[in-house]
C-alpha cells in the first residue's frame, strides 16, 4: 500500500436494498489503516451488516440494490473485482457458525476455501495446517462441525476463511452465540491474529466490554452513517455515546463516577485490571 | 403455590443425560435467573415446567400438580415460556392471530381476545405491525411478538430462555425495565449467560448457577456473582465491577469485593483511598 492509503477506502458510500426505500447505509467516508483493530457496533438496523457486506463484495454483487460511491480493499475496487477474488483479501465470519460450516469435518471445511481457487495441493495442505494451528483447531480437524461446541464451531469457521491468507477479517457478532467464558476466548484469539499476522481486524459487536481493551478505534453506526469514531477511550467517554444506545463498559462507567466522587485517574481504563492499576498507583 | 422441582433426571433419548439430579423451588413472585454454560441443562430444565419435558427420574410440582398427570396445554395456561429462538414459536400469518392464537385455544370469548390482543399490541409497540407477517420482522420485532403471544393469557409462571440473544443494548434496557414492571404479581424465570444484564436488576434476581445437568449453587446475586471459583465452574466471567474490586484487594487495598453496583463500588473505592 503506499502512501497513507488505507487498506480499506471507502468513499461517499450509500446503498439502498432492493425493495427497500430507506437507505441501508448513507453516506459513509473511512479509511482503515493495515493492522488496525476496529470495533464497529451501533443500534440494530444501523447498518453494520450491510457495511460489511460491502467490504468483500456481497454488496453491490450478491445483494441487489442501488450503489453509490466506491469501497477499495487491498487496491481492489469491490466494483470492479468479484467475489471469489476479494475472498482472497476479506475474510467474512458470521454471527451463527452453523451458516458458514458445511462439509463432514472441520479439516474438509478449511480446505474448501483454497481448494476451489485451484491451487496446488502442496499449498493446500500448507494453509489448511496453518489455519488450523492458528486458531487451536489441530485436534479437532477431523471432528464433524456438528459435534463440535459453539465456540469451537466459530473457530472453525475463523480457521475456514483464515486458509484464504485475507489482509483483512471482517467478523459480524462472532460471540452473539457463545457463552461469557467462550466469548473471551474467541475474542483474545482474534486480538491474537491481529498481533501476531498484523491481520487487519473489523469487528461487529455489542459486548464492548469484552472486547473494547483490545481493540485500537472504535466506530458507532447510526442510521446508515458514521455517528462516532476514534481510540476506544474517547468514544466511550463521549456523552453521545450513551445517547446512541451503546452499552458502556461498566469500568468506563466506575471510572466517570471515581472522577465526580473527587478521584481523578489519569487514563480511561477499559478492563477491569487497568482500572485496578490506576487506582493503586494513586491511592 | 409454588413450582418444585424434586430430584429430576432427564436423559434424552440419545442417551445424553441433560439433567442429573435438580432440585428447585419457584415460589410465588420469584424472580429468578439461572445461569450456566451452553449444555449445562438450562433450557432442558425450564422444559420441565410446562410439562415438554417429563422427567425420566423425579417429578415436578406445578401448583401442586405433578407435570406427568396433566397436558402441556392445562401447564401452558399456568407457565409461559418463551423459546430462545422466536422462529421456533411464530407460525400465524399475521402478529394479530399470533397474538389471539392461545387465547382461542383457551377457550376465551371473542370480546375478551380482542381486548386483549389490543392490549398486548400496544404495551409492546406492535400496533403498526398488526396485519404483518411474523416472520418478515426484525430479530429484535420478533422476540417481542413471541413475548406478547406468551404475555397475552398472563400466566402466573413467565420464563425466558436467553431473551438477549442478539439483542442491541438499548433492547435489552428496554427488555430489563418491562420485566421489572412484571415482577411482584408473576414469578419471573430467565435463562441467561448475560452477567452484565442480570446485574443491572433491580431487585436483582436470586441467581441459580447450573453445569453438567446440575444446580452447582443457589443464592443471592451479590455472593453467588462474585465468586471466582463458582463462576468459573459455570463457564461465567466476573462481572467488571466486582473484578476490579478483587484485583484491588490483591494489591492490599481494603475494600469488600461482594459489590456489583458501580454507584456502590465508588463509594467502597474512594473511602479506601482517603482512608491510607
Amino acid at each position: 500500500m503506499e502512501g497513507g492509503m488505507g487498506i480499506i477506502e471507502v468513499e461517499g458510500l450509500r446503498f439502498t436494498y432492493s425493495g427497500s426505500r430507506r437507505p441501508a447505509l448513507d453516506g459513509i467516508d473511512l479509511s482503515i489503516r493495515k493492522g488496525e483493530f476496529v470495533i464497529l457496533t451501533g443500534p440494530s438496523g444501523c447498518g453494520k451488516t450491510t457495511f460489511c457486506r460491502c467490504l468483500n463484495g456481497l454488496i453491490p454483487h450478491f445483494y441487489p440494490g442501488d450503489f453509490e460511491g466506491r469501497v477499495v480493499v487491498a487496491g481492489l475496487d469491490t466494483r470492479e473485482h468479484e467475489i471469489w477474488e476479494l475472498a482472497q483479501h476479506v475474510g467474512l465470519v458470521f454471527q451463527n457458525p452453523e451458516n458458514q460450516l458445511f462439509c463432514l469435518t472441520v479439516e474438509a471445511d478449511v480446505a474448501f476455501g483454497p481448494e476451489n481457487l485451484g491451487l496446488p495441493r502442496d499449498e493446500i495442505r500448507r494453509r489448511v495446517d496453518w489455519a488450523l494451528k492458528a486458531t487451536g483447531m489441530w485436534e479437532l480437524r477431523d471432528r464433524a462441525p456438528h459435534e463440535l461446541s459453539g465456540g469451537q464451531q466459530q473457530r472453525a469457521a475463523i480457521a475456514s476463511v483464515l486458509a484464504m491468507e485475507p489482509d483483512i477479517l471482517v467478523l459480524d457478532e462472532p460471540t452473539s452465540f457463545l457463552d461469557p467464558a467462550g466469548a473471551a476466548e474467541l475474542i483474545s484469539l482474534i486480538s491474537d491474529l491481529n498481533k501476531s499476522l498484523g491481520m487487519t481486524v473489523v469487528l461487529v459487536e455489542h459486548r464492548l466490554d469484552l472486547a473494547s481493551a483490545f481493540s485500537d478505534r472504535v466506530i458507532i453506526m447510526d442510521r446508515g452513517r458514521v455517528a462516532l469514531d476514534g481510540p476506544p477511550e474517547e468514544v466511550l467517554t463521549d456523552p453521545r455515546a450513551s445517547g446512541l444506545g451503546i452499552g458502556i463498559p461498566k469500568v468506563v462507567k466506575l471510572y466517570e463516577l471515581l472522577a465526580d466522587g473527587g478521584l481523578k485517574l489519569p487514563k480511561v481504563p477499559l478492563s477491569p485490571p487497568e482500572l485496578a492499576d490506576l487506582v493503586a498507583e494513586v491511592a | 403455590m409454588p413450582i418444585i422441582v424434586e430430584g429430576v433426571w432427564y436423559a434424552y433419548p440419545n442417551g445424553v443425560e441433560a439433567l442429573r439430579g435438580v432440585d428447585l423451588t419457584i415460589s410465588d413472585g420469584d424472580f429468578v435467573v439461572i445461569m450456566g454454560p451452553n449444555g449445562a441443562g438450562k433450557t432442558t430444565l425450564v422444559k420441565t415446567f410446562n410439562g415438554l419435558i417429563r422427567p425420566t427420574r423425579g417429578r415436578v410440582l406445578v401448583d401442586g400438580v405433578d407435570t406427568r398427570e396433566a397436558t402441556v396445554a392445562e401447564l401452558a395456561r399456568k407457565v409461559g415460556l418463551v423459546f430462545q429462538n422466536p422462529d421456533h414459536q411464530l407460525f400465524c400469518a399475521t402478529v394479530e392471530e399470533e397474538i389471539a392464537f392461545a387465547l382461542r385455544n383457551f377457550g376465551f370469548p371473542e370480546e375478551e381476545i380482542a381486548r386483549r390482543v389490543d392490549w398486548a399490541l400496544r404495551a409492546f409497540g406492535l400496533e403498526e405491525y398488526r396485519d404483518v407477517p411474523p416472520l418478515v420482522l426484525s430479530g429484535g420485532e420478533k422476540k417481542r411478538v413471541a413475548l406478547a403471544s406468551i404475555l397475552v393469557w398472563d400466566p402466573k409462571y413467565l420464563v425466558l430462555d436467553e431473551p438477549t440473544l442478539g439483542q442491541d443494548y438499548a433492547q435489552k434496557e428496554k427488555l430489563r425495565k418491562m420485566v421489572e414492571g412484571l415482577l411482584g404479581e408473576r414469578s419471573v424465570v430467565i435463562v441467561t449467560h448475560d452477567i452484565e444484564f442480570v446485574v443491572d436488576f433491580r431487585p436483582r434476581p436470586k441467581v441459580v448457577l447450573m453445569a453438567e445437568g446440575k444446580v452447582l449453587a443457589q443464592g443471592k446475586a451479590e455472593e453467588l456473582l462474585t465468586d471466582q471459583e463458582l463462576l468459573s465452574r459455570a463457564s461465567l466471567v466476573r462481572p467488571q465491577v466486582p473484578e476490579v474490586l478483587y484485583r484491588l484487594r490483591e494489591k492490599g487495598l481494603d475494600v469488600r469485593t461482594d459489590v456489583l453496583d458501580p454507584e456502590e463500588a465508588r463509594d467502597v473505592i474512594i473511602s479506601s483511598v482517603v482512608g491510607r
